[in-house]
């Protein structure tokens, strides 16, 4: 029987085993929408702006390990998607985003909502593709499908004009495999540079780990587990690689950087190897590129053979599958203990307690964050905006599980706190997901409460509210003599009310000893609910690493008033 | 090669004949702040692949990121790197300069000492194909200077290796390059 175009996406969301999407129609794409209603294997969350299904696509995809897909119609609806992709380009997340275009006669002719969605895609997505006829309808999104998830994953777009949803039918035909020439993505390694890296660590007496994004994507935690623990080796995590070793280990070492504790990066700059697993050494973490890790030989894995060598060279680079190579690393290397240098990091950590929480009657954001650790067993979904609540979170939520800080890392983009986090929820229905906002970002796109309501999606908020663009209200303080020009946020509206405009529950927090049972009361809800912390509203993050700078550079905390929980 | 202080390299890629594939590269190109000296496309010898031939300025780690950012478009099926490699390199021009009577006969003996050929002949002008290396092109088109250059057009380079070889290849992910991460891995490693 032959199918309309939509017909043949839906078949084939179908076969590709999506049983969700998150969007927002219009003119162009409504003919899948059309078909959607017949479909109700793929449940269609219906946001409120196109970069919150975006978004939402990109927080499925980090909670599953599967592909998110988003859909929008042309024009506005797809340049409303672009930070959304951006993001997940940065971030290495595999979601499909399917756009309407206007029909196949139109395009090129400035038709109304008519709009390059391929071309501004271009630099920000793995791959796109214009599908122009039916026929090439069902291989395209297998491909995009194959290409987002495999390698190095990453966001494919689907442009697909009015007409060829709609026009003339054609049988469809699932292709059995993809066929993309020159596509291969690497899985084990050359076994010579294997050889090499396992050589270095051998021969190290002050190695470390340092665990990026690649080790969740490639689900590779217990291999690194065994890696660490073979050779006694400290692991310090990028802000992706958050989650990807337990918080709790006693190898540890935190997260090295601009924000980062000022012993994991003391760490890497005394090492004499740095293990660089699944990670592409940010400025955020090597600062000034000459002075990162001066000491150290690098051995670099990744599965994106433009990384190795590109921001810093290494000398064992190894191409492959993150997991593959743990593998095959593994049995060469020897069981070690560096007693001495153990004990190193062990006092460093004592030196440069960057987690300790001031013993004050403010409100501050790190002991909410770690109240919530505490409270949720450091067993949540966290998934946050951009800012200082991000690296709160980071700092001092006590991650216990894989996979569970969700954080627009590369792109840094505002907004990402609220449609991410409901996506993280649709993915994972029975983990409990809290967003992590700042009062800035929120107000990106706290629209999508509405989809929360609607949808049925239990994600508990809490904004950590200082009233100011936090971050940047920092930077002037530091950077720009403290000239507060445009961070303050004099007029934001009342949290609890709009929460419960949206129907739902809202918890206002002002002082310290209501911060745990406010907690309690938003998980005892069984629906969305909004907190709103009023925390102190000039304060900083510490350490900081200024940019272009190095740790010698490194601002800690002044000096503390009183001191609690070390870690 | 060395021009103007940098170092020039030839790069081939093969890549699939799709629309908006050109885009792609030069996207890249212009993303990644690389410098393009010259790009030549056309069909390759395997229906519904094309071959690109680009030269780049910069040194051994810029045209290692060139190649490395190019095997990621999903587009691009192979790549060589050709420098360090006998190579056969080729560009036209087509150039049109102003003739008079009385000049025209000095005209077609460069024209002959180049070994290139005269295509079209007007009343006030004529046009001269040439092929060859950069190099010589250059020298003609120094040398037609004084009687005025009308127009020019040149195609860029393209290059082959010579022989059996085929330069240093990568398949679009990784796989061919290998051999070469490793070769530089071990310059470093004795250099710690
Ligand atoms: C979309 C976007 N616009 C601007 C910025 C620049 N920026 C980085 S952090 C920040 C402040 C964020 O404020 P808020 O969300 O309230 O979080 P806070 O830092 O106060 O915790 C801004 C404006 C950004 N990262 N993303």
């Amino acid at each position: 029987m032959k199918l309309t175009g939509a017909e043949i996406v839906c078949e084939s969301l179908l076969k590709e085993g999506v049983d969700v999407m998150f969007g927002l129609p219009g003119g162009a794409i409504l003919p899948l929408y059309g078909a959607l209603s017949r479909y109700p294997q793929l449940r269609h969350i219906l946001c409120r702006h196109e970069q919150a299904a975006a978004m939402a696509a990109d927080g499925y995809a980090r909670a599953t390990g599967r592909v998110g897909v988003c859909a929008a119609t042309s024009g506005p609806g797809a340049t409303n998607l672009v930070t959304g992709i951006a993001s997940a380009h940065m971030d290495s997340v595999p979601i499909v985003a399917i756009t309407g275009q206007v029909p196949r006669p139109a395009i090129g002719r400035d038709a109304f909502q008519e709009c390059d969605v391929t071309g501004i895609t271009l630099p920000i997505t793995k791959h796109n593709y214009l599908v122009m006829d039916v026929a090439d309808l069902a291989p395209a999104i297998k491909e995009a499908f194959y290409v987002a998830r495999t390698g190095r994953p990453g966001p494919v777009l689907v442009d697909i004009p009015k007409d060829v949803l709609l026009g003339e039918r054609a049988e469809f035909v699932w292709p059995e495999q993809v066929n993309i020439p020159g596509y291969n993505p690497p899985q084990d390694a050359d076994r010579e540079q294997v050889a090499v890296a396992a050589r270095l660590i051998n021969e190290a007496e002050r190695p470390v780990i340092l665990a990026g994004h690649g080790v969740l994507i490639s689900h590779a935690y217990e291999e690194l587990r065994q890696l660490a623990e073979r050779a006694q080796i400290p692991v310090v995590t990028t802000l992706l690689g958050i989650s990807a070793f337990p918080t709790d280990h006693y190898l540890h070492a935190g997260m090295p950087g601009m924000h980062g504790m000022a012993y994991a990066s003391l760490a890497v700059d005394q090492a004499d190897l740095v293990i660089a697993l699944g990670m592409r050494f940010d400025d955020r973490v090597t600062g000034r590129l000459r002075d990162f890790a001066p000491r150290a030989r690098i051995i670099h894995v990744d599965i994106d053979p433009s990384e190795l060598h590109k921001n810093i060279k290494a000398n064992a680079p190894v191409l492959g599958d993150l997991k593959c190579v743990l593998r095959q690393l593994l049995p060469l290397v020897e069981r070690r203990v560096h007693m001495e240098w153990l004990r190193r990091v062990d006092s460093l950590r004592a030196e440069h307690p960057s987690l300790r929480i001031r013993d004050t009657e403010a409100l501050l954001p790190q002991y909410v964050m770690q109240q919530l650790s505490e409270l949720t067993d450091g067993k949540a979904i966290i998934v946050t905006g951009v800012g200082q609540h991000q690296m709160w979170a980071a700092q001092h939520y006590g991650f216990k599980e894989p996979n569970t800080l969700i954080t627009s890392g590369g792109l840094g983009a505002m907004g990402f706190e609220v449609p991410a986090a409901l996506g993280a929820k649709v993915g994972c229905p029975d983990r409990t997901v809290w967003s992590i906002a700042g009062d800035g970002g929120f107000q990106m796109t706290m629209c999508d409460l509405a989809t929360a309501v609607e949808s049925g999606i239990n994600v508990k908020f809490a904004i950590l509210n200082n009233g100011v663009l936090g971050m940047v209200r920092q930077w002037q303080e530091f950077f720009y003599n403290k000239d507060y020009c445009a961070t303050v946020y004099s007029a934001n509206p009342d949290f609890v009310k709009l929460a419960e405009a949206f129907g739902i529950t809202g918890i206002r927090v002002k002082d310290k000893s209501q911060v745990a049972p406010a907690i309690q009361q938003a998980m005892a809800i069984p629906g969305p609910v909004v907190v709103d912390f009023v925390i102190k509203q000039d304060e900083n993050v510490y350490p900081m690493i200024p940019a272009g700078e190095s740790v010698g550079e490194m601002m800690e905390e002044p000096a503390p008033e009183g001191v609690q929980g070390i870690r | 090669m060395v021009y103007n202080g940098h170092q020039q390299h030839t790069i081939t890629a093969l890549v699939q004949d799709k629309p908006g594939v050109l885009a792609r590269v030069a996207s890249m190109f212009r993303r990644r702040g690389f410098n393009i000296v010259s790009l030549a496309v056309g069909n390759s010898e395997q229906p519904g692949l094309s071959r690109m031939t680009f030269v780049v300025n910069g040194d051994r780690d810029t045209v290692d990121q060139v190649t490395g950012q190019l095997g990621k478009l999903i587009d691009v099926v192979r790549i060589s790197d050709l420098s360090d490699q006998e190579t056969v390199a080729r560009e036209l021009a087509l150039i049109k300069v102003e003739t008079s009577p009385a000049n025209r006969g000095e005209i077609v003996q460069l024209v002959n000492l180049f070994r290139a050929a005269i295509v079209d002949v007007g009343a006030k002008s004529m046009v001269i194909e040439i092929t060859g290396e950069e190099d010589k092109i250059n020298a003609l088109a120094n040398l037609l200077a004084p009687f005025g250059i009308k127009e020019m057009m040149r195609t860029g380079r393209v290059a082959m290796v010579r022989g059996q070889a085929e330069g240093r290849v990568s398949d679009s992910v990784g796989i061919g390059r290998r051999g070469d991460i490793m070769d530089r891995a071990r310059v470093n490693y004795e250099g710690v």
